[in-house]
């Protein structure tokens, strides 16, 4: 393994009394494409929003490359910069034009010029597919064509790592598709991606690694093969027959003190 | 009925739906027609004429009615705007700031100036402060003073709902463009007030409407010919001609700002309404 890209230690996490993540630690190298999975409310997309400081993490240290995030006297905003976010309700921003949505944080975060801009734009439109829509308005646009111009939106500063906070799940099903393959092309291309998501036939076919999470603490970890395939913790078995056959389940108590039997 | 049968029967009132839809309508329309007979009889129709519509009288009032007086009210109203506008946006920014000190500034500010007739401001600004501090001159004469003056008054109003506007743009957008690298002032700037701007607009603009008629209080802050707006040119008018006629004509030259200010912010509220769905 190459120097990791991002390496979580210890982290932890709470919401007022409540205890969200309990202890993460998670090292994710150079151009390695890691899926996080599990239950709502496992804590995921937490884990994923402490990673560029979203959240502030109430103890542990989250690193970057070589730049420590949690340390008070860092420049966040230069770190984030090199931190690409795809969030699950796209948040492109509705005032501006697709092209607009590229070019204005590269020129008043980077400052690049109007017309280095414009060309980064333009490339990571066509790296996308959307090159029809530069003019576009957002609220135009399907689901999966925004979300992919969100990626295109991220990937125009240049980032390091991308973060994806399940980009398909408010997609409708036949757009999902689009969105995959898109991030699919970026993980060929040696992007080193964490991706929170639902999707198992992309986690199995893309990810290099799985983590399943569940109550705030990660469970098991390994190649999708030996997750998804071969779980080993009855908690990661249950979640995935329920996943994978939804229609299959069975009612089940309430458990609303799962989070505090979760430490294994 | 027997008492096994527990299910409640309609009142019958004889009417069927139809019959006391007509009779409804009837006797509203009978109420409405016996107004207007009743005020068109004890009207002194001459004597109303007289006072209110006499077309010579209206004729003396131009030019000066559009050069001066209509003139003045737009940019009284106008710089007050931009002060309160800009008055406004500090505050409402101190409201929600993070540092404690500035949100109870911005919160009494808003209290009082939301409680204050704006009379009162008004005579505040044109005397009092004046008084208290001699050294002090209104940029622009009276036009500063009335800029401040209507601006102070209008800020409180505006603060509130610029506020609103900023809470009303997704967090999503703040989150967005922090994760870009934007500091917290630039999201501000660069994607979250521009959003909330879109969506105030229509109360910003009837906030407008509310400012042409606060415009009026000029009349109390003694001003020189030159400087009077429609409703002082109207009053001096009418007491020079002992007659109500440019009263009438000043009211007229309102509503034709007012109104139309009035059918852009329906149409603006219309247009949001359709992309809200």
């Amino acid at each position: 393994m190459t120097r990791p890209e991002i390496r979580v230690e210890d982290l932890h996490k709470s919401f007022g009394g409540n205890h969200v993540l309990r202890g993460i630690d998670l090292e994710i190298a150079q151009g390695e494409v890691v899926c996080v999975i599990g239950p709502s409310g496992s804590g995921k997309s937490t884990l994923l929003r402490c990673v560029n400081l979203l959240e502030e993490p109430t103890g542990g240290r989250v690193f970057v490359g070589d730049t420590e995030l949690t340390d008070p006297d860092v420049d966040i905003d230069a770190v984030r910069r090199r931190i690409g976010m795809v969030f699950q309700q796209f948040n492109l921003f509705p005032h501006l034009s697709v092209t607009e949505n590229l070019t204005l944080p590269q020129r008043r975060v980077l400052r690049r010029d109007r017309a280095t801009a414009a060309r980064v734009a333009a490339e990571n439109l066509a790296r996308v597919g959307l090159s029809e829509k530069a003019d576009a308005f957002p609220s135009s646009l399907s689901g999966g064509q925004q979300q992919r111009v969100a990626i295109a939106r991220a990937l125009a500063m240049g980032p390091e790592v991308m973060l994806f906070d399940e980009p398909t799940s408010a997609l409708d099903p036949e757009l999902v598709g689009d969105v995959l393959a898109v991030m699919r092309r970026l993980a060929e291309d040696g992007m080193t991606m964490m991706v929170v998501t639902h999707e198992m036939t992309f986690a199995r076919e893309v990810a290099d690694r799985v983590v399943f999470m569940d109550g705030g603490v990660i469970v098991e970890e390994g190649s999708p093969d030996r997750v998804i395939g071969d779980p080993r913790h009855e908690r990661t078995r249950h979640f995935l027959s329920r996943l994978l056959d939804p229609a299959m389940a069975e009612v089940e108590e309430e458990t609303p003190d799962q989070v505090g039997k979760a430490e294994a | 009925m027997t008492d096994t049968d527990t299910r409640v029967q309609p009142r019958k009132t004889g009417l069927t739906r139809r019959q006391k839809r007509r009779l409804s309508r009837g006797a509203q329309y009978a109420v409405f027609a016996a107004a207007v007979i009743a005020f068109a009889v004890t009207a002194d129709w001459g004597r109303l004429q007289n006072q209110f519509a006499q077309v010579d009288i209206a004729r003396q009032l131009f030019p000066d009615l559009i050069t001066v007086a209509l003139k003045n009210t737009v940019l009284y109203t106008l710089s007050g705007f931009v002060v309160g506008l800009a008055l406004g946006l500090v505050i409402a920014l101190m409201r929600l700031s993070s540092v404690g000190p500035y949100r109870w500034l911005a919160g009494v500010y808003i209290e009082i100036f939301r409680g204050l007739p704006a009379l009162l401001i008004f005579i505040f600004v044109g005397v009092g402060l004046p008084l208290a501090f001699p050294g002090i001159q209104y940029p622009g004469g009276t036009y500063g003073k009335v800029a401040v003056a209507l601006g102070l008054v209008s800020a409180a109003y505006m603060a509130e709902t610029i506020r609103a506007g900023i809470q009303a743009v997704p967090k999503g957008q703040t989150e967005a463009a922090r994760s870009l690298g934007f500091s917290p002032a630039r999201a501000m700037v660069s994607i979250v007030l521009p959003q909330a701007f879109r969506i105030i607009l229509p109360p910003l603009t009837n906030e407008l409407v509310l400012l042409f008629k606060d415009s009026s209080l000029v009349l109390f802050l003694g001003v020189t010919l030159e400087e009077r707006e429609l409703s002082k040119f109207g009053n001096d008018l009418a007491s020079t001609t002992a007659n109500s006629t440019p009263i009438l004509v000043a009211g007229l030259c309102y509503l034709l700002i007012t109104i139309p200010l009035s059918l852009v912010v329906r149409r603006m509220e219309a247009r949001a309404q359709r992309e809200i769905r």
